[in-house]
C-alpha cells in the first residue's frame, strides 16, 4: 500500500471521530420519558405496548382510510367512540402535546411534521 | 451486412408486437385507479356528446344559479370568505402567491368556449363563481405522479397533503385554473406588517392548515360530508337557491330535477373532463 | 481511471475553482429557496412552471442528441465518429444529471421525491420520465465507462455491452419524446397540445446537442492534443443545419395550423410570444431574438465560406444553441402557461436567486462534464502518445 503509514492511522482517527457519540453514550439511554396519560380514561383504541412502538403506523392506516376511502368508521375503546383523527380524535384525551407527544419525541430524536398542518390542541403555532 | 440484417428483423418483429399490445396497454394505463371513470368505456359511448357520465356510484355536483348572484351582490363574497376561513385558506395579499379554492370571474373568463358575442351586458358583466370541477374524468388525477389527488368513489377530486411532491404537474393539467400551490407558509405571517397570512381570529383548529410546498384546492367539503352537512358555499347559500347540491346519479335527486327542467351549461365541456359543476346563466 | 481528473494544468485548475465557486453559490441560494419555499422564485398560480422545468426540458434534448454521434457510428460504423463518441455519451450523462437536479430545485416537497416510485403511478407521464431518464443516465455512464476502460486497456470493448449501446439508441429518442408528452398530453392547453410537439423537441434537440458537441470540440482543441478531426466536425455541422431547418419547418407548420384555423386558443400563445397579446410583449424581444439568430445560423451551417472556418463555426454554433435555448427554454414552456386557463395574462420574471440557482446547477453539469471529459482525454492522449 502506499502512503499506508497515514492512510491507516488516518483511517483510524475518522472512524473513531465517526463513531464518537456511540461509545461516548454506551450503555446510557438516559432517563426514559414519563409521559402525561390522560386523567380518567382506562384504554386506549389500541394497547399500550402497540401505541408505544406502532402508533405512527396506526395514524398511516387512519389517514389513508379516512382521506383516501373515505372510510370514517369510529374505532371503539372501553365502550367509548373515537374519531379516526388525529386532532379529532387522539388530542381529544391526549390534550397536552408538550407532556404528550414532544417528551418521546425529544427523546427518540424523532421530528414528525404532523404539526405543520395539525393543531395541537391549545392555541400554540 | 447480413448479420446486421438480422438483427434489424429481430428488433423489427419485437418492436411489432409490443406494437399490437401497445394500444390495450395504454387502456389499462389511463383508466388510472378509477373503476368509476365512464373513461373507460370509450367505446360505448353514446351518440350524446361529452357530457354523458356513467351512473356508477354516487357523484356529487353543483348547479350555480347565477341569477340569484347577480341578484344578491354580497353572496358570492359571503360564500368564498366562509368557505376560505373554514378552511384555512391563507391570504397572502399578493397575486403571486395567492391561494384561491372558490372565487369570482368573468363570463368570458369562465366559459372561454362558449361564444360570448352580443349576449346582454348583464350577463357579460356578472360575475360567476368557479371552483374546482371535480370532473368525472379528471386530468389532474391522470397527471399526478405519486396519486397524491384521487377520484374518490362519490367523485370528489381530492388532494392527500401528506403525499404531495409539490411537482405541480396538475396545476399544468388542469383545463379550469383550479389549483393553487404552497408557494410560502401559509402559517407564517408578513414581513412588513406582521400579518398572519391565516388571520388567527378566523382560525379553524377542527380544519388542519396545508403545508409549504404542497398543491392545494377545494374538497367539495369532504369533511362536512362526513358529517351530513352540505358543503360550507351552499349552507351560506342557503335557500337563495343559488346553490343546489347533489348526487348526480341519483336521478331522484333535486339537482337532477334541476338538471332536467333548466338549461345550464358546464366549463369546457369539449375537453371531456366531465365537469360535476353546471351553471345557470 | 478518477484520479486523472486530480490533476491539470493551472488553467484546468482555474476552471474548476471557478465552477465550484457557482456551484457554492447556487447551493447557498437553494438553502435560501428550501427554507423559504418556492415562492423565493418568480413562478406563480398561473405561471407554475418556470425557469427550472424549462432548463429540463432543454438539457433532456441536449442529453438525447447524443444519439447523433452513437447511431451512426455504431449502427453505420460511422468511424470518423469514433473519436466524438465517448464525448456525446459524457454530454449525455452531464445533460441528465443536470435535468434531474433542475427537477429535485423545483419540487415544493423534495424530501418526499421518493414517493414517485413508493407510490407507482403509470398513467402519469411524469414517472415514466423518470424512469426514462435515470435508465439513460445509467445506460451513459454504463457504456462510456466500459468502453474507455477497454481503451485504456488497449483492448476492444467487450462484447456484451454491444447491446446496452444498441438499447441506448431508442431510449434516447424515448426520453424526449416522453418528455415531449408531459405537455402534450394537457387538455386545455392549447400552445402544447399538439401532436408534432415530440418531433419538435427532437428536431431541436439533434441541432442544439450537436452544436454544443462542436462548441466543446474546438475547446477542447486548443487546450489539449485531441482533435476531433475536420470530417466529424464538418458532419456534425451538416446534422445541425438540417435538424434545425426541420425545427423551422415544424414552427411554420403550428403557426400555419393556429392561424389559418383562427382558432383564438391556438392564436393567443404564439400572438403573447411574437407579437404581443392584450398589451403584453414580455417575451417578444426573445423570441425574435431567438428566430434572428436561428435564421443566420443556418444559413452560416450551409454556407462553406462560413462553415469551414472556425470562428464563424464557432460563432454560428453560439448562435443556433443560443436560438434554440430560448425558443425551447423559454418561449415554449413559459409561454405555455399564457394566457392561464381563465385567459388571464400573468407575466414571469425571474428572481436573482431563481438565476443564481440555475447557473449553480450549469455549473455542476459542465463540472461533471468537465471531469468526465478530462478522465476520457486522459485515456486517449495516453493512447495518442503510446
Amino acid at each position: 500500500m502506499y502512503d499506508g503509514g497515514k492512510i491507516v492511522p488516518g483511517l483510524i482517527i475518522f472512524v473513531g471521530l465517526m463513531t464518537f457519540p456511540l461509545w461516548y453514550n454506551s450503555g446510557n439511554a438516559g432517563p426514559a420519558p414519563k409521559l402525561e396519560k390522560p386523567a380518567g380514561k382506562t384504554a386506549c383504541v389500541k394497547d399500550t405496548h402497540f401505541m408505544r412502538t406502532s402508533h405512527m403506523v396506526l395514524l398511516n392506516q387512519w389517514r389513508d382510510t379516512v382521506l383516501r376511502d373515505g372510510d370514517r368508521t369510529e374505532v371503539t375503546a372501553a365502550g367509548e367512540k373515537y374519531e379516526k383523527s388525529l386532532m379529532l380524535g387522539c388530542m381529544k384525551c391526549h390534550s397536552d402535546k408538550k407532556k404528550f407527544c414532544d417528551e418521546c419525541h425529544q427523546y427518540a430524536a424523532v421530528k414528525p411534521y404532523c404539526w405543520d398542518c395539525h393543531f395541537p390542541p391549545k392555541e400554540n403555532l | 451486412m447480413d448479420m446486421k440484417r438480422r438483427d434489424f428483423l429481430k428488433i423489427a418483429g419485437i418492436s411489432t408486437i409490443a406494437g399490437i399490445g401497445a394500444p390495450a396497454a395504454l387502456q389499462v394505463l389511463l383508466k388510472g385507479e378509477v373503476p368509476a371513470s365512464s373513461f373507460a368505456s370509450g367505446g360505448a359511448e353514446e351518440e350524446t356528446g361529452h357530457g354523458v357520465a356513467a351512473p356508477v356510484g354516487r357523484r356529487y355536483g353543483f348547479v350555480i344559479d347565477t341569477r340569484v348572484f347577480a341578484k344578491d351582490q354580497g353572496l358570492a363574497q359571503k360564500c368564498i370568505n366562509a368557505c376560505h376561513r373554514i378552511h384555512n385558506v391563507p391570504d397572502f395579499r399578493n397575486k403571486k402567491d395567492e391561494i384561491k379554492w372558490i372565487w369570482e370571474t368573468g363570463y368570458a373568463n369562465a366559459f372561454t368556449s362558449k361564444s360570448h358575442n352580443l349576449r346582454s351586458d348583464e350577463v357579460h358583466h356578472r360575475k360567476y363563481m368557479v371552483l374546482c370541477n371535480h370532473c368525472d374524468n379528471p386530468p389532474c388525477v391522470r397527471a399526478c405522479p405519486t396519486k397524491a389527488t384521487f377520484k374518490r368513489p362519490d367523485g370528489i377530486v381530492a388532494m392527500d397533503y401528506h403525499r404531495c411532491i409539490g411537482c405541480r404537474f396538475c396545476m399544468a393539467a388542469c383545463p379550469y385554473g383550479s389549483r393553487s400551490f404552497n408557494w410560502r407558509d401559509p402559517r407564517g405571517k408578513d414581513d412588513k406588517t406582521g400579518r398572519y397570512f391565516i388571520e388567527r381570529k378566523h382560525l379553524n383548529k377542527d380544519f388542519p392548515t396545508r403545508m409549504r410546498g404542497v398543491v392545494e384546492k377545494c374538497n367539495l367539503c369532504v369533511e362536512r360530508l362526513a358529517k351530513g352537512k352540505m358543503p360550507k358555499c351552499v349552507e351560506e347559500a342557503g335557500n337563495s337557491g343559488a346553490m343546489i347540491f347533489g348526487d348526480l346519479n341519483d336521478p331522484h335527486s333535486e339537482i337532477r330535477k334541476v338538471l332536467a327542467s333548466t338549461f345550464t351549461i358546464q366549463r369546457k365541456p369539449e375537453l371531456g373532463t366531465k365537469p360535476s359543476i353546471f351553471y345557470i346563466v | 481511471m478518477l484520479e486523472k481528473a486530480l490533476v491539470g494544468s493551472s488553467r484546468y485548475k482555474v476552471w474548476m475553482a471557478f465552477l465550484l465557486a457557482l456551484m457554492g453559490i447556487g447551493g447557498l441560494s437553494y438553502i435560501q429557496q428550501y427554507n423559504y419555499g418556492l415562492g423565493y422564485t418568480g413562478m406563480s398560480r398561473d405561471v407554475s412552471w418556470g425557469v427550472y422545468i424549462a432548463q429540463f426540458t432543454f438539457l433532456v434534448g441536449v442529453a438525447a442528441s447524443g444519439v447523433m454521434v452513437v447511431l451512426p457510428y455504431y449502427l453505420h460504423n460511422y468511424k470518423v465518429f469514433g473519436k466524438i463518441t465517448i464525448l456525446g455519451e459524457f454530454l449525455a450523462v452531464a445533460s441528465v444529471s443536470m435535468c434531474l437536479m433542475f427537477i429535485m430545485v423545483d419540487l415544493g416537497q423534495p424530501l418526499r421525491a421518493l414517493n414517485v416510485l413508493l407510490h407507482p403511478t403509470p398513467h402519469s407521464i411524469l414517472f415514466w420520465d423518470m424512469i426514462v431518464l435515470n435508465v439513460y443516465l445509467f445506460l451513459n455512464i454504463f457504456v462510456g465507462w466500459v468502453v474507455l476502460t477497454a481503451n485504456k486497456k488497449e483492448m476492444p470493448p467487450p462484447k456484451w455491452i454491444k447491446p446496452f449501446i444498441y438499447i441506448s439508441i431508442p431510449w434516447a429518442v424515448s426520453i424526449h419524446t416522453v418528455t415531449a408528452f408531459l405537455y402534450a398530453g394537457l387538455p386545455g392547453r392549447h400552445f402544447w397540445l399538439t401532436a408534432i410537439l415530440a418531433p419538435r423537441f427532437l428536431a431541436s434537440a439533434f441541432a442544439a446537442g450537436p452544436a454544443l458537441l462542436i462548441l466543446l470540440c474546438l475547446v477542447i482543441k486548443r487546450v489539449s492534443k485531441f482533435d476531433a478531426g475536420q470530417e466529424a466536425i464538418q458532419k456534425l455541422v451538416t446534422i445541425i443545419a438540417y435538424a434545425a431547418l426541420i425545427n423551422v419547418f415544424f414552427v411554420l407548420l403550428e403557426f400555419f395550423t393556429s392561424y389559418y384555423s383562427n382558432i383564438p386558443g391556438h392564436m393567443d400563445t404564439l400572438n403573447y410570444l411574437f407579437f404581443g397579446l392584450r398589451g403584453h410583449h414580455q417575451l417578444v424581444p426573445w423570441m425574435w431574438t431567438s428566430v434572428v439568430l436561428g435564421i443566420s445560423a443556418i444559413v452560416m451551417l450551409l454556407v462553406p465560406y462560413f462553415k469551414l472556418k472556425e470562428g464563424f463555426l464557432a460563432l454560428a454554433c453560439v448562435m443556433i444553441f443560443f436560438s434554440l435555448w430560448i425558443d425551447k427554454g423559454i418561449g415554449l414552456v413559459i409561454g405555455g402557461f399564457v394566457p392561464n386557463p381563465l385567459e388571464e395574462i400573468t407575466p414571469y420574471y425571474l428572481t436573482f436567486g431563481e438565476v443564481l440557482i440555475t447557473l449553480g446547477i450549469w455549473a455542476t453539469g459542465f463540472f461533471i462534464l468537465t471531469v468526465l471529459y478530462k478522465i476520457a482525454l486522459a485515456v486517449r492522449e495516453e493512447e495518442l502518445i503510446v
